[in-house]
C-alpha cells in the first residue's frame, strides 16, 4: 500500500459493498448476541448515527424487530479539547437506559482508539450497561489505546500519513470510502525537521 | 470568543451556538451522573460584589457541572470590605492562576474595566444598570423553548413581538434583553411609566409606549421587571399600589393577553407588586423554567469560553474581544 504516489482518492469501498457490510455486521451482531434480547445501538456523531440507523433497518430486515437506536456525543470527553479551539458540540439521544443492555458503539472509522476511549466514559456517566461492543465501518489501525473493534465492516492497511473518508448518502448524498494522501504534511516526514 | 461582557458581544450565530449547545448541557440535569469532564482542571472564580442566589448558585452549579473548580468571593468579610480597591482584588484573584472570573459588580463597566487588566476570561453577571448578558440568554433560550412547542422549526424571533415592562432606567436585564432580542430578530416594545424610563431610550432598537393595556393584547410574550425596592427613593412613582395599578400584571390584565403568551420574570418576585400571584402562577408562566435554564445557559457559555485550546492574548495586546 505504498504505490499512493497520486494526491487523487482511491475508492476503496463503493455503495454496494457498504450495503453488503452494513448486512453482514447487522448479521454477525445479532449471531454475537443470540438475538437482538436488550440490544441497544448508540452512533458516534456524526457518521457512525447514520450508520447505527442503517444497522439497525437491516437487523429489522432480518429478525424483524425494531433495535433502539441513539446517539452518544463524546465531545467533551475527548482528550485533545486542549489542543484546539473550542469543538461544537454533538447531539445526545439515549432510546431507552442504557441500564443493563447490550450497548453497540457504531462509528466509521476506526483509528487511535481515541474517540471510543471517550465514548466508554461518556457511556460510564449515563448508566451501567450489561456490556459494551463496537462495530466500525472501517479499521485503519494505527491504534495508540488498547481497544479493538468487535465487529468490522472492513479491515484497511493505510499508513499514518493517508486519509480515510467515508462518505454516507444520508449526510454527503454518495455512498463511498476514500483512501488519501493527506494534502498537508501531518507528521514530520523523514528528512524534515 | 474571549469574554462575554455585553449581550451586544453575540452575534445571531453565536446566539444560536450557546442555545443549541444549552439544550445539549439541558440533558445533563437529568441524568444519574451529572458531570462532564470537558472543563477539568480549569479554574472559575465567582467574584461578586452584590448580593445574588440564583446567579451565583448557577454560575456555580455550571462549571462544577462541566468539572471546573468553582471558588466563591464575595465582597461581605473580603479584603474589599477593608477597602481594597476593584483593581487589586481582580489582579489579586487572577494572580492564582484562574481561568475564568465571573463579575458582578454595583458599578457598571467593572467586568470591562478587569477585562483590561487580566488576561483571564471575564463573565459579566451583571454590572451596575449596565448589562446581565447571561440572564438575556436564559431568557431568550426559555422563550425559545416555548415558542418551538409550536413552531419545532423556529430559528430566530422574526415576527415576535416582546414587551418589557418596568423600572427600565436601572435594570440591566432589559438593557441586555433588548440588544440580545434585536439580535434574534424580535420587535421589543418598551413599557414603564415616563418617570422610569431612561434617558436615550429612544435610541434604543426598540418601540417605547407608557400604556401597559394597549400592549398586552398583541404580545407573543411579556418580560415582567422586578421593581427595585432599593433603589425607589427618588420619587418615580408616587406609591407601589399605583405602580400595581399602571404597570402590574394584574389578575384583570391576564386576561388580555392571548392565551400562548408567554409571561417571564428574571425574579426575585415582588408579588403582588409588579406581577401578580395569579399570573406568577399562570400555565403560562416560564418563570421557574427561566431558574432551569439558567444553569444550562451558563454551562454552554462556560464551554464555550474555557473548552478549548488557551489562547491568551500577547502582553499588552489589550482587550479587542469578538
Amino acid at each position: 500500500m505504498n504505490d499512493l504516489g497520486a494526491d487523487a482518492p482511491r475508492i476503496v469501498l463503493d455503495a454496494d459493498q457498504i450495503a453488503r457490510a452494513c448486512a453482514r455486521m447487522a448479521h454477525q451482531i445479532l449471531e454475537a448476541n443470540r438475538g437482538a434480547k436488550d440490544l441497544v445501538l448508540l452512533g458516534i456523531p456524526t457518521r457512525g448515527v447514520v450508520l447505527a440507523e442503517r444497522l439497525a433497518k437491516a437487523m429489522a430486515d432480518v429478525e424483524g424487530v425494531s433495535i433502539p437506536t441513539g446517539a452518544l456525543d463524546v465531545t467533551m470527553y475527548r482528550d485533545d479539547l486542549r489542543r484546539q479551539p473550542t469543538r461544537a458540540v454533538g447531539h445526545t439521544h439515549l432510546p431507552i437506559e442504557v441500564d443493563d443492555a447490550v450497548v453497540v458503539l457504531v462509528d466509521d472509522v476506526l483509528f487511535s482508539g481515541r474517540t471510543v476511549r471517550a465514548a466508554l466514559d461518556a457511556l460510564g456517566d449515563l448508566g451501567r450497561p450489561r456490556a459494551v461492543r463496537l462495530a466500525v465501518l472501517i479499521d485503519r489501525g494505527h491504534r495508540e489505546l488498547p481497544i479493538r473493534a468487535d465487529h468490522v465492516g472492513k479491515n484497511l492497511p493505510t499508513s499514518a500519513d493517508e486519509r480515510v473518508s467515508v462518505r454516507l448518502e444520508e449526510i454527503d448524498g454518495v455512498n463511498e470510502v476514500t483512501i488519501a494522501r493527506e494534502p498537508a504534511p501531518s507528521q514530520p516526514a523523514v528528512g524534515r525537521s | 470568543m474571549r469574554h462575554l461582557l455585553s449581550a451586544a458581544d453575540l452575534d445571531l450565530g453565536q446566539v444560536g451556538t450557546i442555545m443549541d449547545l444549552a439544550e445539549e448541557m439541558s440533558l445533563v440535569q437529568g441524568r444519574p451522573v451529572k458531570k462532564l469532564p470537558a472543563l477539568r482542571g480549569r479554574t472559575v472564580v465567582n467574584l461578586f460584589f452584590e448580593d445574588s442566589t440564583r446567579t451565583r448558585s448557577s454560575f456555580e452549579i455550571a462549571g462544577k457541572w462541566l468539572s471546573a473548580d468553582v471558588i466563591n468571593v464575595s465582597a461581605k468579610g473580603s479584603s474589599v470590605s477593608k477597602g481594597e480597591s476593584l483593581r487589586d482584588t481582580v489582579l489579586t484573584v487572577a494572580a492564582m492562576g484562574v481561568d475564568a472570573l465571573v463579575i458582578r459588580h454595583y458599578a457598571s463597566g467593572a467586568p470591562w474595566q478587569a477585562s483590561q487588566w487580566i488576561d483571564a476570561h471575564v463573565l459579566n453577571a451583571g454590572d451596575g444598570t449596565h448589562e446581565h448578558p447571561t440572564q438575556a440568554l436564559l431568557d431568550a433560550f426559555t422563550l425559545r423553548r416555548h415558542f418551538r412547542e409550536r413552531d419545532p422549526d423556529l430559528q430566530t424571533f422574526a415576527g415576535k413581538r416582546i414587551a418589557i415592562v418596568g423600572d427600565l432606567t436601572h435594570s440591566r436585564v432589559a438593557r441586555s434583553n433588548v440588544l440580545l432580542l434585536n439580535t434574534l430578530g424580535a420587535q421589543v416594545v418598551l413599557v414603564g411609566p415616563p418617570t422610569l424610563l431612561p434617558a436615550g431610550v429612544e435610541t434604543w432598537p426598540a418601540a417605547v409606549c407608557t400604556d401597559l393595556d394597549d400592549v398586552l393584547p398583541s404580545v407573543d410574550a411579556v418580560m415582567m421587571l422586578r421593581v427595585q425596592r432599593e433603589r425607589m427613593s427618588g420619587g418615580y412613582f408616587p406609591t407601589p399600589r399605583e405602580y400595581t395599578i399602571g404597570y402590574g400584571l394584574t389578575t384583570a390584565r391576564l386576561a388580555m393577553l392571548r392565551p400562548d403568551a408567554a409571561i417571564c420574570h428574571p425574579g426575585p418576585m415582588n408579588r403582588g407588586l409588579e406581577i401578580s400571584a395569579e399570573a406568577a402562577d399562570a400555565a403560562n408562566s416560564l418563570v421557574l423554567d427561566q431558574v432551569a435554564a439558567g444553569v444550562a445557559i451558563r454551562m454552554s457559555i462556560l464551554y464555550e469560553l474555557l473548552g478549548g485550546a488557551d489562547d491568551t492574548p500577547p502582553p499588552g495586546a489589550g482587550g479587542g474581544h469578538g
